[in-house]
């Protein structure tokens, strides 16, 4: 089982390497993690944390917007790909079963994924370091962004495969995967801020809010980043939320997520016939 | 029977309230090539996709080797080269043919001899985008020929092949058939089958309606032998009025005669003497009896 997983998984990492998705990931995680440390490092001097603080804090609003859409763009083809192509019936007629199948490309993507993480992440971290000094607790939140984005990428490798595996074809597959992030990323923060607003500050806020909040895995991510480092919370000024949750919250929410969404996917492609 | 490698027991699918095969019973024995034929929406890739376990079957059972299709063990011994068969074009042919391996079998077989055998051995390290038709039906065939499969499933394996591919397929084919696979070849393509399987059954509309040797099946279809008679100095009224056949044009008559008249027919011709100048036989072809019993006219 674990041969045939990891012989799909070599594959797939070979396409994901000649399409230049690894590379055009990696380069659009560091391009913009380049930028945002540079335009971010200003309120340095004002706050009293150091400029990889700052930087690993604005790489965090980043990375919730870009890592599920590069995981979802990774992601939406491979089923709906491979039926579309014809590939898909010759491909199940082998011994791997479906799960085994879904296991390949879900390690080669997510391994691809976090590449492009920590290439793009980490190098902006490094020149942050160099350039205005780094202390150990720094380095630990840059570690930590690196680890959690990617396991925020395989939330939505997995829900794209999901939507893969219910789309007819490619494109519905990819408007899936475009609704799947607005709802994720944008949408979900508005509703939730519009009913805090409604609420004006009652039990809804105090008590509910922040779990709904910590159940949608790109916020879990938000919240485990800036609750766990204190100057991290401070230079993004979010920690109000996140410090009426227990610590463990947020991490169960990001570590479940993908396996959730994963079996989610297995059951969803179960059904597909080629 | 339980010799059989595949054996479909009155097997029934619906899609939607229409039923798209009805009570279908066919085998195939180790080593046996059964050609499948039927038009377009017979049901021939239904079947296929049953015995793949690729969709549900609604009625009836089927066994390959024992085992129920779908499960891992049924997939392991069976081989399927589907219609137009196509690949990840980013993959080279050697990396494809290696990845399909190492998910059937357990220890890796030579791939360069298996792609050299289908003749794609300088191919073989070229992305399968930049492949022909033809090429990616010869690498089809070679993952095929992977392990020792019980059951071959062959669907339209001739499309987009030269005439000279074709050769080729079918001497591999005989050679599967003769490690003991049993295959199951799905065609419209009559004169391909023809030479090529030992047995041919027929689907229309959903419905077995004929499964025999060429031989039994010409019998039983009682086609008639069309004869030809090309005929001197323009008495080719003359001659269509003895011998009871059909004015083409002023030099030729042509007249069908059954199987078991048909030496008496020519006796009688030949008797007529030099204004006979040529006679020319045409045997009932697999088009014909196709004809015969795909359009409903069996007896």
């Amino acid at each position: 089982m674990i041969a045939r997983i990891f012989a799909i998984a070599r594959a797939e990492m070979l396409i994901l390497r000649r399409n230049w998705w690894l590379m055009m990931a990696t380069g659009i995680m560091v391009l913009f993690a380049l930028a945002l440390t540079f335009a971010g490092s200003a309120p340095t001097g004002t706050l009293g944390v150091d400029m990889l603080t700052v930087s690993v804090s604005s790489m965090t609003t980043l990375a919730v917007y870009l890592v599920p859409f590069l995981g979802l763009m990774m992601s939406f083809d491979a089923i709906a790909g491979e039926r579309d192509r014809g590939t898909l019936s010759l491909l199940l007629t082998y011994s791997a079963g479906r799960g085994e199948i879904l296991m390949g490309k879900f390690v080669a993507q997510v391994t691809a994924l976090g590449i492009a993480s920590a290439l793009g992440l980490g190098s902006a971290g490094v020149i942050a370091a160099l350039y205005a000094g780094a202390s150990p607790e720094s380095l630990m939140a840059l570690f930590r962004l690196i680890v959690t984005a990617t396991l925020l990428g395989a939330v939505f490798v997995a829900l794209g495969y999901g939507v893969s595996a219910l789309a007819e074809s490619p494109a519905a597959a990819a408007g899936l995967a475009a609704g799947l992030w607005l709802v994720f990323v944008v949408l979900f923060d508005l509703g939730l801020l519009g009913a805090v607003v409604m609420d004006g500050g009652g039990m809804f806020t105090q008590k509910v809010f922040p779990w709904v909040m910590v159940a949608n895995p790109a916020d879990a991510f938000r919240v485990w980043n800036i609750a766990a480092s204190d100057g991290v919370a401070i230079s993004s000024g979010m920690g109000g939320a996140a410090k009426t949750l227990p610590g463990w919250a947020a991490p169960v929410s990001l570590l479940l997520w993908p396996l959730l969404a994963f079996l989610l996917a297995r059951a969803v492609f179960r059904r597909v016939e080629p | 029977m339980t010799d059989n490698a595949l054996i479909i027991r009155s097997v029934d699918k619906f899609r939607g309230k229409t039923q798209v095969l009805k009570a279908i019973d066919l085998a195939v024995a180790p080593g046996e090539r059964v050609a499948l034929l039927g038009h377009n929406g017979a049901g021939k890739s239904t079947l296929i996709k049953m015995i793949l376990g690729q969709t549900s079957i609604d009625g009836g059972d089927i066994s390959i080797g024992g085992a129920k299709p779908g499960r891992t063990v049924a997939r392991a011994k069976t081989a399927f080269l589907p219609e137009s068969v196509n690949f990840h074009p980013t993959l080279t042919g050697h990396e494809q043919l290696t990845l399909f391996a190492s998910l059937s079998v357990r220890d890796l077989p030579d791939i360069d001899a298996l792609l050299d055998r289908v003749g794609l051995a300088e191919a073989s390290n070229n992305r399968i985008a930049t492949y022909s038709k033809g090429m990616r039906q010869r690498l089809g065939l070679a993952q095929v020929l992977l392990g020792q499969p019980t059951v071959a499933l062959l669907d339209e394996p001739t499309s987009g092949l030269d005439p000279i591919s074709r050769q080729d397929l079918y001497a591999i084919i005989d050679e599967l058939a003769a490690q003991g696979t049993a295959v199951l070849i799905a065609s419209h393509a009559l004169t391909e089958v023809e030479a090529q399987t030992d047995r041919i059954a027929i689907l229309r509309k959903g419905i077995k309606v004929a499964d025999d040797t060429l031989d039994n099946l010409s019998r039983g279809a009682g086609l008639p032998t069309r004869m030809r008679i090309l005929v001197q100095d323009g008495q080719a009224d003359q001659i269509a009025m003895a011998t009871g056949g059909t004015r083409i044009n002023g030099a030729s008559v042509e007249l069908y005669c059954d199987a078991g008249q048909k030496m008496q027919e020519l006796r009688r011709i030949a008797a007529m003497g030099d204004v006979v100048a040529d006679i020319e036989l045409t045997p009932p072809r697999l088009e014909d009896l196709y004809r015969h019993y795909s359009t409903g006219g069996q007896t």
